[in-house]
């Protein structure tokens, strides 16, 4: 049994002195696509923010690649290959998509991924590469902040409700593109809000329900019932 | 007619001078949203120690240059680090009464060590050195290459901002600090980097105000207010702005003196009020807040 690529073992989150984590435990195998899925409120966000570094974790909490993570520096996190596309996109409104690219690649990590490979992946960010970034269309926003993570070269990449406020075809089509991230040997986290997409993009999953995880497996394996009766805690 | 066209010239060398001030305080502002109270005063600060660098190594004011600006630069990225980025927060407060302490140490360690004597750094024959520009309009060869450098300093911090690597983690910093982090930018670097770039500005200002005039440690202040005045007339957030606003506020002053010499700071604040009360953003804002 090898050691997954990223281990979460009892975490606890707290936005001050409100508990928004309990106990709460998931991994990742190296190669893996894993759905965190949850109501509004559910932690989805929260476990997010704790792995990347902007929430205190104990120090073992959190393990990546067996080292532990848990209350680093977010920078720190970021420079050991774990990139984080923020719910909303979080694209930088003064810089332009190419600036906002290249900032993503700051920290040189070697991989295969830079601004040539990321306008293949996605051909509209090529034509609106001198644009600032809030010029674009929601769609192409959110290529770009999934680009942007991209040019980190990470190990694992956590993206967050990539498909919020997004046409369905124009989810479909990022959703298209995410399996050439797994292919080029990203481990992928996705948070989703739309559970059918996040089951057909993924092999396991996890449900979470007020800070705790209500139901995880192999994602072929789930009934819609159990899927519903974790999500909404009946 | 030529008088007045003398007048505005000397207003617009001196501009750049004013431009110098406020460029620093400028780029703190738009990279970390803070008001650096001492930013005058360190101004002078840069004055007394091109004073010392001058006196004890026996090079001229404007080789000190070299000296004071490293010196300066590492000052800045020393205070951010160990002091102001503790300040940094949502809250506007700290930084500003943190800095405002500041001023008053640096304004009472400088009377401590140099008294309050009035000195003046010695430039040499460049100080009388006149350029005739055409009938009846001299140039000063040192405002000249004042206002020269202070174009040169503005151009060379719109190239750091808008073409580097450098000037992209600024902006990102400024833009969102978590997201920045997210990047693998230490903020704490990116803003203390910044502050040194700031202060390395000011070393240069700081060195000319020492040939151009006579200082002391309580000058500080009135600096401070220039570069403000020179930052609110330009518009917060852009670099060239901030140049106008420079320009602005030295010719006003210059005309308020032709016109009698005790308008001269009058004339630049009445200046200042009319273009807070018809353009209150300023003439290029660039800044969201």
């Amino acid at each position: 049994m090898c050691e997954p690529l990223l281990a979460v073992r009892s975490l606890d989150a707290f936005y001050g002195d409100f508990q928004a984590l309990f106990g709460l435990s998931m991994e990742l195998m190296a190669g893996e696509a894993v759905a965190v899925i949850g109501a509004n409120g559910a932690g989805k966000s929260t476990l997010f923010k704790s792995i990347a570094g902007l929430l205190r974790a104990r120090p073992d909490a959190i393990r990546l690649a067996g080292e532990p993570i848990g209350g680093m520096a977010a920078h720190a996190i970021a420079a050991r290959g774990i990139a984080l596309v923020p719910e909303g996109r979080g694209l930088f409104p003064s810089l332009s998509v190419e600036e906002n690219l290249l900032l993503g690649g700051q920290l040189k990590r070697p991989g295969p991924w830079n601004l040539q490979s990321i306008y293949e992946l996605f051909p509209p960010l090529a034509e609106l590469r001198h644009l600032p970034s809030t010029a674009l269309s929601g769609g192409q926003q959110q290529m770009a902040a999934i680009g942007r993570g991209l040019m980190a070269n990470p190990k694992v990449l956590l993206c967050d409700e990539i498909s919020l406020g997004l046409a369905p075809i124009v989810v479909r089509d990022i959703y298209g593109r995410l399996g050439a991230i797994v292919a080029e040997g990203i481990s992928l986290v996705l948070v989703e809000q739309d559970v059918v997409r996040a089951l057909n993009a993924t092999q396991r999953v996890y449900c979470l329900q007020e800070g705790r995880v209500a139901l995880a497996g192999a994602a072929k394996d789930l009934t819609a019932e159990a899927i519903a009766a974790a999500y909404f805690g009946v | 007619m030529t008088d007045w066209i003398n007048v505005i010239f000397q207003g617009v060398l001196v501009g750049g001078l004013y431009a110098m001030f406020a460029a620093g305080l400028s780029l703190i502002f738009g990279v970390m949203r803070l008001v650096n109270i001492a930013h005058g005063d360190l101004i002078v600060l840069a004055a007394y120690l091109a004073l010392v660098t001058t006196a004890t190594l026996g090079i001229g004011p404007l080789v000190s240059l070299l000296v004071v600006v490293p010196l300066m630069a590492a000052i800045g990225y020393a205070l951010q680090r160990l002091l102001l980025n503790r300040t940094l927060g949502d809250d506007l407060l700290p930084p500003l009464l943190v800095t405002f302490g500041l001023s008053v140490i640096i304004q009472n360690a400088l009377l401590t060590v140099f008294t309050a004597d009035s000195l003046k750094l010695q430039a040499g024959a460049i100080e009388q050195a006149t350029y005739r520009l055409f009938d009846g309009v001299y140039v000063g060869l040192l405002p000249l290459l004042q206002f020269v450098v202070a174009v040169a300093v503005i151009g060379a911090l719109q190239f750091v901002f808008y073409r580097t690597a450098l000037g992209r983690a600024f902006r990102a910093t400024a833009d969102n600090q978590a997201v920045a982090q997210l990047m693998g930018l230490d903020n704490r670097h990116v803003f203390a980097l910044a502050m040194a770039l700031s202060l390395a500005v000011v070393a240069i200002a700081g060195v000319f105000l020492a040939i151009r005039a006579n200082f002391d440690p309580s000058i500080g202040p009135a600096r401070l207010i220039f570069g403000f005045e020179a930052v609110i007339i330009g518009g917060l957030g852009s670099l060239w702005g901030t140049l106008v606003g420079g320009l602005v506020l030295g010719v006003a002053q210059a005309i308020g003196a032709h016109l009698d010499p005790g308008w001269q700071l009058l004339a630049g604040h009445i200046a200042f009020l009319l273009i807070l009360a018809v353009r209150p953003e300023g003439l290029f804002p660039r800044i969201r807040t």
